[in-house]
């Protein structure tokens, strides 16, 4: 009885040995080793996988922080400054200041009041609809309305304005991941600084065309009448293909160009109201002239 | 009687035109020429700004291998190469021409007489039609040159015609085999040499019984052509589908016709074969249907390639009834809405189709109840609703695994779904998806 416990124990002991050496040996051979600052970084991005970065998720970026030992291109668009100054820590590196960004339509609203020409009633995704036609106007670079960038954003900070057909960007939700840009086949979004006080200039066109067949399909068209780069005293402004372009890295928001555009293809943001109008009657500073032009204007940027 | 295997529906036929006579369209004021009319690069301008041209006058030339030349469809003076919106509104490069009289280049043999001896040797054809800018005329506009070169190592059995004509509404193919019998069939025996196939199967589908007598009795004066009586059944047409009603055969999938020794061309190609070997007609004019269940009247037209849809409305109807819902280029299986009626026509244009108001629109969409008509009704043997959720839901490449890429875009499964979902354009894109995923892959 006894000698059969001991075989027993012996035999099993001797296998559970010999599988302790070989596991030993293929642990050795096939060892991981990863670098704990991959799991810190991970801890610190949002985790939302949103992929605006460009990587197949939070992890996968933290990966390639740690890969690549510093920040440069790579960056958590949807974390902004907080979790890439952790990021930078955790990494032993100076923290590259970077402007915060938001999602940037880039077609006037309502086609400008021209009429529609057609109406569109087959699969409602912006990607096939481009591929099959222009658009209701007939502009081939304007927006298709039918919500592509809204069922892409992740963060719930775009949706479609019923009435003008273009998508409306909520400025508080929008982190800048990116994926809006993406998801548009017409690159209608563009991401850009939030600038300073959230103010911020664009040109709000995309047309390549000529001017008079652009002003066809649209009443605030850009048509590459140049004005607006004369106008500009900071040399941000490039014309090319026929349409405008704002750098707004050396935009200073000074709006000169804003009233120089003849189509109104220019759109000024979060500027404080009054501002907009005392340009036309500046030579009457009086203040009692002030309050009157007043009432009709707070209309006029809530349009905008 | 013959007909595809797999799949395939029944929609309302309305041949309306089918007695209107080819009539003549008179040549407009102004043409625009777009470079790209074929699938492929597009062609490139070798004529300038204020140069007078002649009628088959080539005026694009093709120098990428898939494309076509591009010839000028009327005489007059270049007014301008620029960009074009086409019919759907997508910009193209187009030379525009003004035309003033119509005096053709020389060499074209413009009577009426038919001239049936052909001493080309096939690679001469080859090269002819390469020349005359012949694309095929059944949808795709594939260059009909690259078609009728042979792939080393492979070898051409069956040339097969299709004369199915099953899109609705269309009837330009009709009218051609009745008022052109012998020259299709001259053109037939010059693809059947350019292959060295010892047969030619001339396929219709019975709903076309005046084609089939006439083809049939013309057909008995050739050397090798059969006429080859098909039932009626949607998509005939299809390359793919007509190989099997006609050898039996099935192209395997990402296969070509000529795979499984087949070469598949339009009766309506036949003919611009016929004109362009035999008289030295570059393909300048197509046929085309002009008709609609609420139009006064109906017509086939013979028009210049290059002409607007607005021109072709005004001569043909005057102005759109005033209940138009859409207008069609293609037949209501296949064919694009047109979205910009001063677009001009390109050398694949079939029809101009008015839909009424009523029938223009779409029904509403509903849910999938899963009850598997598209699936019968595939022709490729495929499962529509699986991609529809698929594409959805941004699986592209698992679409891929299912073979979404053999999709022939019939509109089968649409035209079948009792929920009205948009299955076709959901392939489509899923297509679209799938093919930049590979493109970026590379």
């Amino acid at each position: 009885m006894t000698s059969t416990i001991l075989t027993a124990v012996l035999v099993l002991g001797a296998i559970g040995v010999i599988f302790a050496v070989v596991l030993y040996f293929v642990a050795q051979k096939f060892k991981v080793v990863e670098d704990p600052m991959i799991d810190q970084i991970a801890e610190v991005l949002p985790g939302a996988n949103c992929g605006g970065c460009g990587k197949a998720g939070c992890r996968a970026l933290a990966e390639a922080f740690v890969k690549q030992g510093n920040m440069e291109g790579l960056r958590c668009p949807a974390g902004g400054d907080a979790v890439n100054n952790r990021v930078a820590e955790i990494l032993g590196v100076a923290a590259e200041a970077s402007e915060p960004k938001v999602a940037v339509v880039r077609c006037k609203p309502d086609c400008g009041g021209n009429a529609l020409r057609n109406s569109y009633d087959g699969l409602q995704d912006c990607a096939f609809a481009h591929s099959l036609y222009t658009g209701s106007t007939g502009c081939a670079f304007g927006c298709l309305g039918l919500g592509s960038c809204a069922a892409a954003c992740q963060f719930d900070a775009i949706a479609m304005d019923p009435e003008k057909g273009t998508p409306v960007v909520d400025e508080e939700k929008c982190v800048a991941c990116g994926a809006c840009v993406k998801a548009c086949p017409r690159g209608v979004i563009e991401l850009r600084n939030k600038g300073n006080k959230n103010r911020r200039v664009y040109v709000e066109c995309i047309n390549k065309e000529k001017g008079a067949a652009a002003r066809k399909t649209c009443g605030n068209a850009c048509i590459g009448c140049g004005k607006c780069a004369k106008a500009c005293p900071f040399e941000a402004i490039t014309v090319e293909n026929n349409v405008a372009y704002i750098d707004f890295a050396k935009c200073k928001a000074c709006r000169k160009c804003v009233t120089e555009c003849p189509t109104g293809a220019i759109r000024d943001v979060n500027f404080p109201a009054p501002a907009k109008k005392p340009e036309a009657p500046k030579p009457a500073p009086a203040p009692a002239a002030a309050p009157a032009p007043e009432a009709p204007k707070p209309e006029a940027p809530a349009a905008n | 009687m013959k007909t595809f295997r797999m799949g395939g529906v029944h929609p309302e036929e309305n041949k309306i035109s089918t007695h209107a006579v080819i009539e003549q369209m008179p040549l407009p004021k102004q043409v625009a020429v777009l470079t790209s009319q074929h699938l492929g690069a597009p062609a490139t301008p070798v004529v300038a700004k204020g140069d007078k041209v002649k009628v088959g006058q080539l005026i694009a030339e093709a120098q990428a291998f898939m494309c076509a030349n591009v010839h000028s469809p009327v005489s007059g003076t270049v007014n301008k190469i620029d960009i074009c919106k086409d019919a759907f509104g997508l910009t193209k490069t187009a030379i525009y021409i003004d035309v003033e009289g119509d005096e053709w280049v020389e060499g074209v043999d413009l009577t009426p007489d038919i001239k049936r001896e052909c001493t080309l040797e096939p690679k001469e054809i080859v090269a002819k039609l390469k020349a005359m800018g012949i694309v095929g005329l059944g949808g795709a506009t594939f260059p009909a040159h690259i078609k009728y070169s042979i792939p080393e190592g492979k070898k051409a059995e069956y040339l097969i015609i299709n004369a199915a004509e099953c899109e609705p509404y269309l009837t330009s193919d009709h009218r051609v085999m009745l008022e052109h019998a012998e020259e299709v069939c001259i053109g037939v025996s010059i693809l059947r040499k350019a292959l060295g196939v010892p047969n030619a199967y001339i396929g219709i589908e019975s709903n076309k019984p005046d084609c089939i007598a006439k083809m049939t009795e013309t057909a008995r004066g050739f050397e090798g052509i059969i006429v080859e009586p098909l039932k009626v059944k949607y998509p005939q047409g299809a390359e793919k589908q007509l190989i099997n009603a006609i050898t039996g055969r099935k192209v395997p999938s990402g296969k070509l016709p000529i795979d499984v020794g087949c070469v598949v061309s339009n009766v309506g190609t036949s003919f611009s074969v016929y004109e362009a070997i035999q008289k030295n007609k570059p393909l300048v004019e197509n046929i085309l249907t002009v008709t609609g269940k609420k139009l006064p009247s109906q017509h086939n037209y013979q028009v210049r390639v290059g002409i607007t849809y607005n021109d072709i409305i005004k001569h043909a109807l005057g102005t759109l009834p005033e209940t138009t819902g859409k207008v069609v280029s293609g037949g209501t299986m296949m064919g694009k809405a047109v979205c910009n009626l001063d677009g001009p026509t390109t050398k694949g244009a079939s029809s101009v189709l008015v839909i009424d108001e009523g029938e223009a629109r779409r029904a509403p969409e509903t849910n999938c109840i899963r009850c598997g008509k598209c699936m019968h009704a595939c022709p490729m043997g495929l499962e529509p609703y699986l991609f529809s959720a698929l594409v959805k839901n941004g699986r592209i490449e698992e679409a891929g695994k299912h073979n979404i890429l053999d999709c022939i875009e019939c509109g089968c499964c649409f035209f079948s779904c009792p929920a009205n979902k948009p299955l076709t354009d959901e392939i489509r894109l899923g297509k679209n998806k799938l093919r930049a995923l590979m493109a970026a892959k590379r």
